[in-house]
Formats: C-alpha cells, sequence, structure tokens
C-alpha cells in the first residue's frame, strides 16, 4: 500500500529538510557523533548549524576548551553531538589532544565528522589520517569551500572520497552550504548504509617495520576484534600510557569494531 | 604463551632498541601519506598573483612598529564610540524605568497599604537596583560586545595574541595568556575558564591569577562613567568624549602591563620556571557576518551578563536600603561604617563610601557605581537629588551626577583612584568561584583574591601622597 504520508517518508527530498534541531536535550539518542578537526576549521560552526545551539565561535585557536554537547534529529533518528577540541594531532602530546584521541577511541562514537579547511588541505589531512587509523566511521566535512574559492584552490571531493575511503562533503557552515549533505552522509554511514573503507597509513616507518609486524600478529591474536592493531602496536612502542593501560587491562578489546554493533 | 604482560614488555623492550626517533619518523610518514592525498586532490589556479590581503594586513597589525599602535588606536575607537554612543539610550531608558515606573509602582504599593519598610525594601531597594543596572549597563554592553566580537570574528584577536606572545614568553608566562587575557576583557570568569588551553599547571595558574587585571565588562561601565566626569569634565569640551576614552584605554593598558609584571614576579617566585613554547597559528581574515555577530552577541554576552547583574542587582538593592535605613541612635548603619572608614581611605585617596560600595558589590562588581551614588546621598545630606535615604536614582545626566560628586567632597584624585581601585581589586564572587572550581586549590583562590586588593591599595596610596606632594 502507497499512502501519501509513506511516500512522503520516502522521498529523499523530504528527508533532507527534516533536521531537527534538539539543542541540548540529549534524551534518547540513537547515534553518538564526534566533531573533530584542526583549530579554527569552523567545527563550532558545523556544531551550532547541526544543533541550533549558539555556542559562540570565534576566529581564534583554541577557543573550544574541554567539549560542548548538543543534539538534533534526523530522519526519525536522533544524534548526540560531541564537539571536540581544535588539535593538530592525535598523539597526545597535549591535554586538548588526548580528550580529542580517547573520546574518538574509547568512547566510540558511531560517526566521527572531520571538519577540513579546504584551502589547507595538505595540513589537515594530517589530522584526518589520524582519526582514520582509530575509526572505521567518519565523514569528511571540506569545509570553507568558499575561501577555498578565494584563493583558487579547487578540490576533487569525489577524488577525495576514494582515497580516503568516506563520504567527503564539501561545506561552508557559516553560509549554511552543503549541511543537509553532509548530514544526508552522517545518516548514511551511522545506519551502516555507507560502509567506509577507511586509508590506512602506507608510507613504511623507518627502522621500525619488524617491531611493529610481531607485535601486530600478537595483539591480533589476543584481541581478533580490534580494527586496527598496526595502530596499537605504534602506539605501544612509542610508550602512549592510555593505550598501554587500555591493553593492560583488556579495555582495548571490548572496543568491539563497529560493524557488529548495529544490525 | 600469548599475554598482554608479555606484549608490552615486548614494546618496550623494543622502544628500547628503536631510540627517540620514533615520534618523529610517525610525524613523517603521516606527513607522506597526506601530502600524496592532498597532491592528487588540489589544483591550485596558478598564473594570475593577486593581491595578498591577508599578507598585507598581517604586516600591518603584527609589525614591529605598527602592531601596537593599531592596537591602541582600535581601543580607543571601540570606547569612543561606547561612551559617546550609550548616553542617549541610557537616559532614555533611566526616564523610563526611574521616572516613570517607579512612582507607579510607589503608588500601587500605597494603594495595596504596604507597610513603609516593605515598599522600601521592594520598590526602592530591589526595584530601583535593578532599574539603574538596567539602564547603565545595557547600551554601552550592546554597544561594546557586538564591536568587540566583530573584531574576534575577523580574526583580530590572535593576532593581539602574536603581539603580547614575546611579551608574555619574556616574562615567563605562556604565549597564550594572551589570548586568556582578551577574552577576560568580556568577563573574567570566562577568562578563567579558557586558561585550560594552556597544558602546564605553571603557566595556567599564572593566567588565572592575573586575569582579573584584565577590565570585565562589569567594570567598564565605572570606568567609563568616572571617566566621563572627571577626566572628560577637565578637558574642554570638544575633547571630552576622546580624552575620556584614551583614559579608559589607559586604565585597560594598565592592567596589561600589571598583569605582565604579576606575571614576572610569579614566574620569578612562586611559580618558578620556564615558559614552554607553543605554535600559534595565524588564521585567514574572513569577512565577519554582522546579523550573525549581532545576534549572537547580543544573546550570548549582552544578555546573559545583564541577566546576571540583574540577578545579584536585586538583593544588593536589598541590601544597600538596609543599610541606610536601619539605624542606631537615629544615625544609620552605613553612616557608622562611612565615618569609620573615612579617615583611612582618605591616606588611599578613596573615601569610606567607596569602600562600602565595593563590600556590598562583591558579589557584582556591575553595582559599583550605584551603590556609591546612593551612599553618597545619605552622607552628605545633599537636597535635590534622589527620592530619600536610601532610595537609589538615576541622574538625569552625566552633570547631575558630576554635581552631587563635588558636594560629596570628590576631586579628580578621588575619581582617579577609583578608576585605579575598580582595576585593582578583588575578583567578583562569580570570578572566584570559577577559580576555585579550575584549580581545585584554596591557596591560588586566595591568592588570587586578595593579591589585586593589597595591589589596590598600595598603588592607590602611592598615586594619593603624589598627587598631594604635587597638586
Amino acid at each position: 500500500m502507497v499512502t501519501p504520508d509513506s511516500n512522503c517518508a520516502n522521498c529523499p527530498a523530504h528527508n533532507s529538510a527534516n533536521l531537527v534541531k534538539l539543542g541540548i536535550d540529549m534524551s534518547n539518542f540513537d547515534y553518538v557523533v564526534a566533531l573533530a578537526g584542526n583549530p579554527n576549521t569552523g567545527k563550532s560552526t558545523v556544531f551550532n548549524a547541526l544543533t541550533g545551539l549558539k555556542q559562540h565561535t570565534g576566529n581564534w585557536p583554541g577557543k573550544t576548551v574541554g567539549r560542548a554537547e548538543g543534539a538534533f534529529q534526523y530522519s526519525d533518528k536522533r544524534y548526540k553531538i560531541v564537539d571536540l577540541p581544535g588539535t593538530y594531532s592525535l598523539l597526545s602530546t597535549s591535554t586538548d589532544e588526548e580528550i580529542a584521541r580517547d573520546f574518538i577511541l574509547f568512547g566510540q562514537p558511531d560517526v566521527t565528522i572531520i571538519v577540513v579547511d579546504a584551502s589547507r588541505l595538505e595540513r589537515n589531512l594530517n589530522l584526518a589520517l589520524q582519526v582514520l587509523e582509530i575509526t572505521d566511521r567518519a565523514v569528511l566535512c571540506l569545509n570553507l569551500i568558499d575561501e577555498a574559492k578565494r584563493h583558487h584552490i579547487s578540490v576533487d571531493d569525489r577524488l577525495l572520497s576514494k582515497s580516503l575511503g568516506i563520504p567527503v562533503v564539501p561545506t561552508a557552515a557559516r553560509q549554511n552550504v552543503g549541511i543537509q549533505d553532509l548530514l544526508k552522509n552522517i545518516h548514511e554511514v551511522a545506519t551502516g548504509k555507507y560502509i567506509c573503507k577507511p586509508y590506512r597509513m602506507k608510507s613504511e616507518i623507518k627502522n621500525v617495520s619488524h617491531a611493529v609486524e610481531d607485535l601486530n600478529k600478537e595483539l591480533e591474536v589476543r584481541f581478533p576484534n580490534l580494527a586496527n592493531t598496526r595502530w596499537i602496536a605504534l602506539r605501544l612502542l612509542e610508550g602512549d600510557q592510555r593505550v598501554i593501560d587500555a591493553v593492560r587491562s583488556g579495555e582495548i578489546g571490548s572496543l568491539t569494531p563497529v560493524e557488529t554493533e548495529n544490525e | 604463551m600469548n599475554n598482554v604482560e608479555e606484549i608490552i614488555q615486548k614494546a618496550n623492550k623494543y622502544r628500547w632498541d628503536i631510540g627517540e626517533n620514533l615520534h618523529d619518523s610517525i610525524l613523517e610518514s603521516i606527513y607522506t601519506d597526506a601530502a600524496r592525498i592532498a597532491d592528487k586532490a588540489v589544483t591550485r589556479e596558478g598564473g594570475k598573483q593577486k593581491f595578498d590581503w591577508d599578507r598585507w594586513i598581517d604586516k600591518l597589525v603584527t609589525g614591529r612598529w605598527t602592531g601596537f599602535p593599531i592596537m591602541f588606536l582600535l581601543l580607543v575607537i571601540v570606547f569612543w564610540l561606547t561612551i559617546s554612543g550609550a548616553n542617549v539610550p541610557s537616559a532614555m531608558i533611566a526616564s523610563l524605568l526611574v521616572d516613570t515606573v517607579h512612582p507607579l509602582l510607589k503608588d500601587g504599593a500605597n494603594f495595596l497599604h504596604f507597610p513603609w519598610w516593605l515598599s522600601g525594601v521592594l520598590i526602592d531597594g530591589a526595584y530601583l537596583a535593578l532599574a539603574w543596572v538596567i539602564s547603565v549597563m545595557l547600551p554601552p554592553m550592546a554597544i561594546f560586545f557586538p564591536m568587540f566580537t566583530l573584531l574576534e570574528d575577523f580574526g583580530y584577536l590572535p593576532r593581539v595574541a602574536f603581539n603580547m606572545d614575546n611579551l608574555y614568553r619574556r616574562v615567563g608566562a605562556h604565549g597564550k595568556q594572551a589570548l586568556t587575557m582578551s577574552m577576560g576583557f568580556g568577563c573574567n570568569a570566562a577568562g578563567v575558564i579558557a586558561a585550560r588551553i594552556i597544558d602546564s599547571p605553571r603557566e595556567r595558574i599564572i593566567a588565572i591569577i592575573t586575569n582579573n587585571f584584565s577590565l570585565c565588562n562589569g567594570r567598564w561601565p565605572t570606568q567609563i562613567l568616572i571617566a566621563t566626569i572627571f577626566i572628560g569634565g577637565a578637558v574642554p569640551s570638544f575633547l571630552a568624549g576622546v580624552t575620556s576614552a584614551a583614559a579608559v584605554m589607559i586604565v585597560a593598558v594598565l592592567g596589561v602591563v600589571f598583569s605582565l609584571v604579576v606575571s614576572w614576579a610569579l614566574s620569578r617566585s612562586v611559580l618558578k620556571g620556564e615558559a614552554s613554547a607553543f605554535s600559534l597559528e595565524l588564521p585567514p581574515y574572513r569577512p565577519p557576518r554582522f546579523l550573525q555577530t549581532l545576534y549572537t552577541s547580543l544573546i550570548d554576552r549582552t544578555l546573559m551578563v545583564l541577566w546576571r547583574a540583574v540577578v545579584f542587582a536585586a538583593p544588593a538593592g536589598v541590601a544597600i536600603w538596609l543599610v541606610s535605613n536601619v539605624t542606631i541612635a537615629n544615625v544609620s548603619l552605613a553612616e557608622y561604617f562611612i565615618k569609620w572608614t573615612d579617615p583611612y581611605a582618605m591616606i588611599i585617596g578613596l573615601n569610606g563610601v567607596i569602600i562600602l560600595a565595593y563590600i556590598i558589590a562583591i558579589p557584582a562588581n556591575e553595582i559599583v557605581i550605584p551603590t556609591v551614588l546612593m551612599l553618597t546621598v545619605l552622607t552628605t545630606k545633599v537636597a535635590g537629588f534622589g527620592a530619600g535615604a536610601g532610595v537609589m536614582f538615576e541622574m538625569d545626566s552625566v552633570s547631575d551626577t558630576a554635581a552631587l560628586l563635588h558636594t560629596g567632597g570628590w576631586s579628580v584624585l578621588t575619581g582617579i583612584n577609583l578608576m585605579l581601585f575598580s582595576l585593582l581589586h578583588n575578583p567578583c564572587s562569580t570570578t572566584i568561584y570559577t577559580i576555585y572550581k579550575e584549580t581545585k586549590s584554596m591557596k591560588w583562590t586566595l591568592i588570587s583574591t586578595f593579591l589585586p586588593i593589597a595591589m589596590g591599595i598600595v598603588i592607590c596610596f602611592l598615586v594619593a601622597q603624589f598627587w598631594r606632594l604635587f597638586a
């Protein structure tokens, strides 16, 4: 039976206008979304555009300290969204980096939105690649495309999406451009409609390949569920105390790969 | 056996063999991959080298010789616009809330046969305090905050930090303290929270203690009003606006100087250590979105700050009414206190009225000026001002306020010292609480509270001595 109602519900045009900004009402959420990115790429602006909150945005790095949380509803699913502090890396050299890293790794968000500045893509990708090392589900928000255009820079988002193995959405969050598209992609990744094949680091790291492979083998036996044991091996080699503790306590093993988490 | 301890042991052993370069090697590999991927996806239209505005503006606002003058100039312009723009709407709101609504409320209370003390506490105390705070705070904030937010939106703040960074590093503090200091110009509690961006605990405590030296919005109205009366009043009228704006700017800059001096003293004594390095990215300039900025700065900053002032003003209004109407042997508590502190206050170029006002206004700096005015009327028993003992009133114009303060024995010295004392005294209750929450230490909270008062007393004392010597 096709009723007019169900027609509406199935129509993409209807769904795309389906965003309900829930502000700070974070009850009964279905999915958790993390918002990561370099400082000053407009994470807070994206956050505000999605939640309808008015978190203060400012054109300076380090504006968001700690993390801000909000919620939105899209296509009958409720999302809790966490705005992480802006960082240049996840190698935990500072408190900010540790907050962001710990949330993505141990908080197990259903989707991580990586906000990058389209006009400074190369530098921003450093963080994006590190995020992809520790999560399987991510969407790249190619923000500030208006500014990139102003500087005569164009980014091939399809090619980028193919290289990274995750959806890439060009946006200009300040002008609300591309937000609907971003929502659609978040939804598809969260519901498992889009299966990410995240890029994993390929370049050989000098002098350590033997050690990494050795540890990797052992970790794979011990934690068969882990998505990226190679990364864990690298963290162990670097002496990352938080990860060492997580391996020791077995916490790392309980981080089930997300594919099996949702039906 | 596949034991986790064994894996960790193994990793530790490998780490020993690999040496210290692992971190750099990992970064190198990430950079290589990122560069390769970005290179494929990005096309840059070369050829037409457009004039780079960003670079040009940066050269100017962070230049060795131009950076600071431009900073001061911007500050003066912002203050001047605030001072000259706020008077008219202030007077309008005041005449509505005080001249029209207040008598109506009084009549209503009489009609309902309120006892005199009840209508006193509620209408002459709480209501008038609210009315005053709104009429004095709202217009300057509605002008100052949007302008400040526009500068912030445009990307000017990191440039300020860039200019200041070197100074802060030289005194042994963290360069990011320049950013928390800038935040403090809006609200010290916000500045104290913002100090979280500083990782080293030593430098963070320095940033927290010295944040109070950034004039917060609760103190801008005091600065602006007193500067208009005493500094602006001392020069020809066509120069008054600019001169008082300059005076406010000097006090603000003095605050920055104090924050540098105290940071220096702290990092050489109780908080010894080296300044840590950090990288500050100068973000590209972005055209500010005017309407959105107006909206968010009005909602986020103006109304929130106003709400806080209102919450604190009402009980303070009650307190003021009580201390000036509860009498022992026909003399009010306020008068006892003022008579008792006057001689001591005179030594530091202030008076008992100001001391009492600051004690009543500990919850919120915003209400210092109304308290001062009311107490002055009360103690000098001048006729023709206000509506009687303990009633807070609004001066229709700055000249009325000036006349009252002069009658109350105020001089230019009192004005200057009030401005200095407003810069150098304990943080407001919210900030003190925030400092405690952020540092979790009673010791640092107490130091942050009492250090500025001690400095204020010393500085005011010195200024008073010099003034009396030469003037």
